[in-house]
C-alpha cells in the first residue's frame, strides 16, 4: 500500500475518528460566538431597517454590496480549482478541490444573503424573480440586478450540484468502511446508493467533467456581471470597460488567498501532511502570486484609462489617491501586492505560517479595494447637495463578522462530518501511478 | 438469507484495476454480453473494454443548454412586450442586454439535464442494491475490484461461474436478489 492510499483511506476514517476534537471545539466555539452575532444583526435589522446602518445617499451601497462581491470573489476560487485544474489534467488539485469546493459553497452562501438584507424590505426578495403575479409586472431585464439575479442563482445552483456529484463516491467508500450503524445509515443516505457500477462511473464521468468544463465560463460570467453592477452605470470611477476582466482576475486572486489559508489551516489541525504536501502550497503559492500579479495589472490598466479618459474620470482617480478614502486605495495596494512579493521566493511558498499571513494581507487588501471602489465613487458628486461621507456603523461591522461566523459554522461542520479530500480520485491517481 | 433469493450475477473479485481489466477483455472475448464492473474509482479503460457506449448525457446536456438558452431569451423578449418598459428610447427587444440571463439558463439547464440524465439513467437514488449484500463487497478496500456477469434469460450460473474462474481471480461471489417478501 502506498502512502497516497494509505492517506486516503485515512481520509475516509477522519469523521468517525476525528483526529483533533479538542481543536475543533475551539475554532467551533468561536465560529458560533461570531454566528451569534450574525444573528443579533439580522434580528436588528429586520426589527429597525437599513437606516442601522452607514449607508446612506449618496452612498446607498456600503458594507452590504462591497462584502457581497467580496464573498462572491472567494467563492469562485474553489470552481477555478476544482473545475479548471480538473480539466487541464492537473492531479494535485485532488488534495485541494473538496473543501475549495465546500468553501465556495459557503461563500456564496454568504454574498446572496447580502442583497436581500440590503432590499429594506427583504421579505419581498422574490419579487426579482419573473414569475406570473396579480400586479402584472415583469422584473426589469435590461438591469444589471436582474442579471446579477439570475447569476448568482445559477452559480449557488451548480456549486452545489457540482460538489456533491463529487463527492457521493467518497460517501460510498466511507458508509463501507464506516464500523458503527449511525455513520453507515448518515454516509449511506449521502451516497444514494452509489456501487461504483462500471455503467454509472461511465456516465458519472461524462457529467462530472462537462459539467467542469461549463462551470468555468460560468464563473467569468457571474463575476463579470457583478462588475456591470458598477460599469453599467455611469459613474465616475466605475464606467470603465477594464471592470469585468479585473474583478474576475481579483476574484480569483482573493479566492485564492483564502484557500491558501484553509489549506494551512486543515493541514495543521487534521494532521494532512501525506496529502497537502509541500508542493501543494507551492502551487497555491504560484497560483497566488499569478493572480495577484494580474490582479496588480488590472489596477494599472484602471488607472491608465481614468488617467486617459482625464475630465472626472481623472479627478475620482486623484480622489481615491489623496481624498479621505486615500486610507483604503493604500491599503488594498499594500496588502494586496507588497507581501505577495515575497512569494516569488521557493522557500517561502511552502512555508506554511508565511502562506497563511500572505493569505490573510491579500483578503484584507481585496476586501478594501471593494470598498474602496464603492465609497470613493459614489460619496461626492460635482454637486455640494450630494456630498457624504460613508462612515461603516457598529451594525456594519457587526453583520460583516457575522458572516464570517455563518462561513466559519459550515465549513467546520463540513470538516467534521464529510470526507474533506476527495480520497477517490486520490486513489485513482495512485493507481496509475 | 443472502442465499435464499434468485441469481442476480455472479462476481470475480481481483486485487488491482490492471487485472480486471484483462479479466473483462477476456469475459467479452468469450462472448458474455452483459458483463459488468464495481470498482471504488473510475478505471481507465475500462469503458473501452466493456464495449459501454452511451452519449445519453453529452446529448441531454446539449438539447438542456439550448432549451435553456432559448427559453431565457424568449423569456426576456415575452415579458418586455407584456409589461413594456420604454426608457429613454431604447428598444424594447436589446439583444446584447438579453444575452447574459440567456447564457445563466442554459448553463443552469445544460447542467440539470446533464445530472438528471446521469442520475436517471443509473437508476440512483436507491435505498438497497443486492450487490451490498454480497459477502465482502467494500468500495473502501483498494484491493478489491469486481467483474460481474449479471442474470439475464440466457444467464447459466455454473457457465458464468467456470469462466470467470478460468481468469483466476482472488475469489469468486454469488449475488443473490432478497426474495420477495
Amino acid at each position: 500500500m502506498t502512502e497516497d492510499l494509505k492517506a486516503a483511506d485515512r481520509v475516509l476514517r477522519l469523521p468517525p475518528r476525528f483526529p483533533a476534537p479538542r481543536a475543533w471545539w475551539i475554532c467551533f466555539g468561536f465560529a458560533l460566538s461570531l454566528l451569534a452575532l450574525f444573528f443579533i444583526s439580522v434580528g436588528w435589522l429586520f426589527g429597525h431597517g437599513p437606516g442601522i446602518w452607514g449607508n446612506n445617499i449618496p452612498v446607498g451601497w456600503g458594507f452590504p454590496i462591497a462584502n457581497y462581491v467580496w464573498w462572491l470573489g472567494i467563492g469562485h476560487a474553489g470552481t477555478l480549482i476544482s473545475a479548471m485544474l480538473l480539466l487541464l489534467g492537473q492531479d494535485w488539485r485532488n488534495s485541494l478541490n473538496r473543501f475549495a469546493e465546500a468553501m465556495t459553497l459557503f461563500a456564496v452562501s454568504c454574498a446572496g444573503l447580502y442583497p436581500i438584507l440590503h432590499l429594506g424590505r427583504p421579505w419581498l426578495f422574490y419579487w426579482m424573480a419573473p414569475y406570473f403575479n396579480t400586479m402584472n409586472v415583469w422584473p426589469q431585464f435590461k438591469s444589471p440586478l436582474t442579471w446579477d439575479f439570475f447569476a448568482v442563482l445559477t452559480y449557488l445552483i451548480v456549486s452545489v450540484l457540482f460538489w456533491y456529484i463529487g463527492i457521493i463516491p467518497d460517501l460510498a467508500a466511507a458508509r463501507d468502511r464506516a464500523a458503527k450503524m449511525r455513520w453507515k445509515i448518515f454516509f449511506g443516505l449521502g451516497a444514494l446508493g452509489w456501487r461504483g457500477q462500471a455503467t454509472h462511473w461511465a456516465r458519472w464521468q461524462q457529467a462530472y467533467r462537462l459539467t467542469a468544463a461549463i462551470a468555468v465560463p460560468l464563473v467569468v460570467s457571474v463575476h463579470s456581471e457583478i462588475s456591470l453592477l458598477f460599469a453599467a452605470g455611469p459613474v465616475p470611477g466605475w464606467v470603465s470597460t477594464v471592470f469585468p476582466p479585473y474583478f474576475v482576475l481579483g476574484a480569483a486572486f482573493s479566492g485564492f488567498a483564502m484557500v491558501s489559508m484553509l489549506t494551512v489551516w486543515l493541514r495543521w489541525m487534521l494532521d494532512l501532511h501525506a496529502l497537502v504536501t509541500p508542493r501543494h502550497l507551492d502551487m497555491l503559492g504560484c497560483l497566488l502570486l499569478s493572480t495577484g500579479m494580474m490582479t496588480a495589472y488590472g489596477y494599472a490598466a484602471e488607472m491608465f484609462s481614468a488617467a486617459y479618459a482625464g475630465g472626472k474620470e481623472a479627478e475620482t482617480l486623484f480622489d481615491r489617491f489623496g481624498g479621505p478614502y486615500a486610507w483604503s486605495y493604500w491599503g488594498a495596494i499594500f496588502f494586496n501586492f507588497i507581501p505577495l512579493q515575497l512569494l516569488w521566493w521557493r522557500r517561502l511558498r511552502v512555508t506554511p505560517i508565511v502562506l497563511f499571513l500572505i493569505g490573510c494581507s491579500a483578503t484584507a487588501g481585496m476586501w478594501m479595494e471593494r470598498y474602496m471602489l464603492l465609497v470613493s465613487s459614489l460619496y461626492r458628486d460635482w454637486l455640494e447637495s450630494s456630498t457624504g461621507y460613508f462612515h461603516a456603523t457598529f451594525w456594519d461591522w457587526g453583520l460583516f463578522l457575522g458572516t464570517i461566523g455563518l462561513f466559519l459554522t459550515l465549513f467546520l461542520l463540513f470538516v467534521r462530518f464529510l470526507p474533506v479530500i476527495s480520497a477517490f480520485e486520490v486513489r485513482e491517481e495512485a493507481a496509475d501511478g | 438469507m443472502a442465499d435464499s433469493g434468485p441469481i442476480f450475477a455472479v462476481l470475480a473479485v481481483f486485487d488491482t484495476p490492471r487485472r480486471l481489466l484483462d479479466a473483462a477483455r477476456a469475459i467479452r472475448a468469450q462472448g458474455f454480453r452483459n458483463v459488468d464492473a464495481f470498482t471504488p474509482f473510475p478505471v481507465k479503460g475500462l469503458e473501452q473494454a466493456l464495449d459501454l457506449s452511451d452519449r445519453r448525457v453529452p446529448a441531454a446536456m446539449l438539447i438542456g443548454g439550448i432549451v435553456g438558452a432559448a427559453s431565457g431569451f424568449l423569456m426576456q423578449v415575452g415579458t418586455s412586450f407584456d409589461y413594456p418598459l420604454r426608457i429613454g428610447g431604447r428598444p424594447l427587444v436589446a439583444v446584447p442586454a438579453f444575452m447574459m440571463i440567456a447564457f445563466e439558463l442554459m448553463v443552469l439547464g445544460a447542467v440539470l439535464a446533464a445530472l438528471a440524465t446521469m442520475f436517471i439513467s443509473n437508476r440512483l437514488p436507491r435505498l438497497h442494491h443486492p450487490v451490498f449484500d454480497a459477502d465482502g463487497f467494500d468500495l473502501s478496500a483498494d484491493d478489491r475490484f469486481y467483474l460481474a456477469i449479471l442474470a439475464d434469460a440466457q444467464f447459466d450460473r455454473d457457465e458464468a461461474g467456470k469462466a470467470l474462474a478460468a481468469l483466476n481471480p482472488d475469489a469468486i461471489i454469488d449475488v443473490r436478489a432478497r426474495p420477495r417478501a
